[in-house]
């Protein structure tokens, strides 16, 4: 910006110019702000994820920007089933060994009684027409929720990133 | 009450539940063209307070409501 026209008018017509694009400005920001949805998800428990997924496609459907950052026992949900630990050291192995193998394989927060508590709560949410986690996780990815995962939780116990889903 | 909407597009969400009905709805206005009607048939009980609210926040407009026993048809005027 330069006020090299001394004259009443010019200088008039620089500030308009200004305060125009100051709102301009303001505008932007403030519908940045507004659409936005962030979340943490830190607990790896069925119950917890689901209602973070339902947050998070619910959010979504209603036209915000949703981000998920998954951290510590809930990076185990996100793991895929088909692949192995591949851990260097002993206790990261046994961390990786014992840790859910994604999303199909979570337990419930209580009543989880040796798999039988949680493989009721499935059996009746299939029943009763209920999205499934891997469902809600698949819908809230096809909704374009952009997922983090702590690094840190990940090197902990043993997990790797091999390409996107 | 039953004024007859053509739908350009009808939409069986019966049986699914919370949240799948709203969401199923979202992805399919996304689709549509502005003006384009959608006929959401639902029987959530929660779609009665979630479809009104979804619209309002994302700008569509319900035009018309239908209740037969236990299924609520949504009429979902595509706006933007």
């Amino acid at each position: 910006m330069h006020f090299t026209n001394h004259s009443t008018k010019g200088y008039n017509m620089d500030v308009q110019k200004v305060m125009e694009s100051l709102q301009s400005e303001m505008n932007q920001l403030k519908d940045e702000r507004k659409n936005k949805l962030s979340m943490v998800v830190f607990s790896g428990d069925l119950d917890k994820l689901l209602a973070a997924f339902i947050i998070a496609t619910g959010a979504a459907a209603m036209g915000l920007e949703v981000v998920m950052f998954f951290t510590f026992w809930a990076t185990a949900s996100l793991r895929d089933k088909k692949k192995k630990s591949k851990a260097k050291d002993l206790l990261s192995k046994m961390f990786g060994f014992m840790l859910p193998k994604g999303a199909g394989k979570v337990k419930l927060s209580q009543m989880h009684m040796g798999g039988m508590g949680t493989g009721m709560m499935k059996h009746l949410m299939k029943k009763k027409n209920v999205a499934s986690l891997e469902e809600l996780r698949d819908m809230a990815i096809e909704m374009e929720t952009k997922i983090y995962i702590c690094d840190m939780s990940m090197n902990l116990m043993g997990f790797k990133q091999e390409g996107r889903q | 009450m039953s004024t007859e909407i053509k739908a350009d597009i009808n939409m069986d969400l019966k049986g699914i539940a919370c949240p799948m009905p709203v969401i199923k709805v979202s992805q399919q206005i996304k689709k549509m063209q502005v003006g384009q009607i959608l006929a959401a048939e639902t029987t959530d009980p929660g779609a009665h307070a979630d479809f009104p609210a979804w619209a309002k926040s994302t700008g569509n407009e319900i035009v018309a409501t239908e209740k037969k026993d236990a299924v609520t048809v949504f009429f979902i005027k595509k706006l933007k």
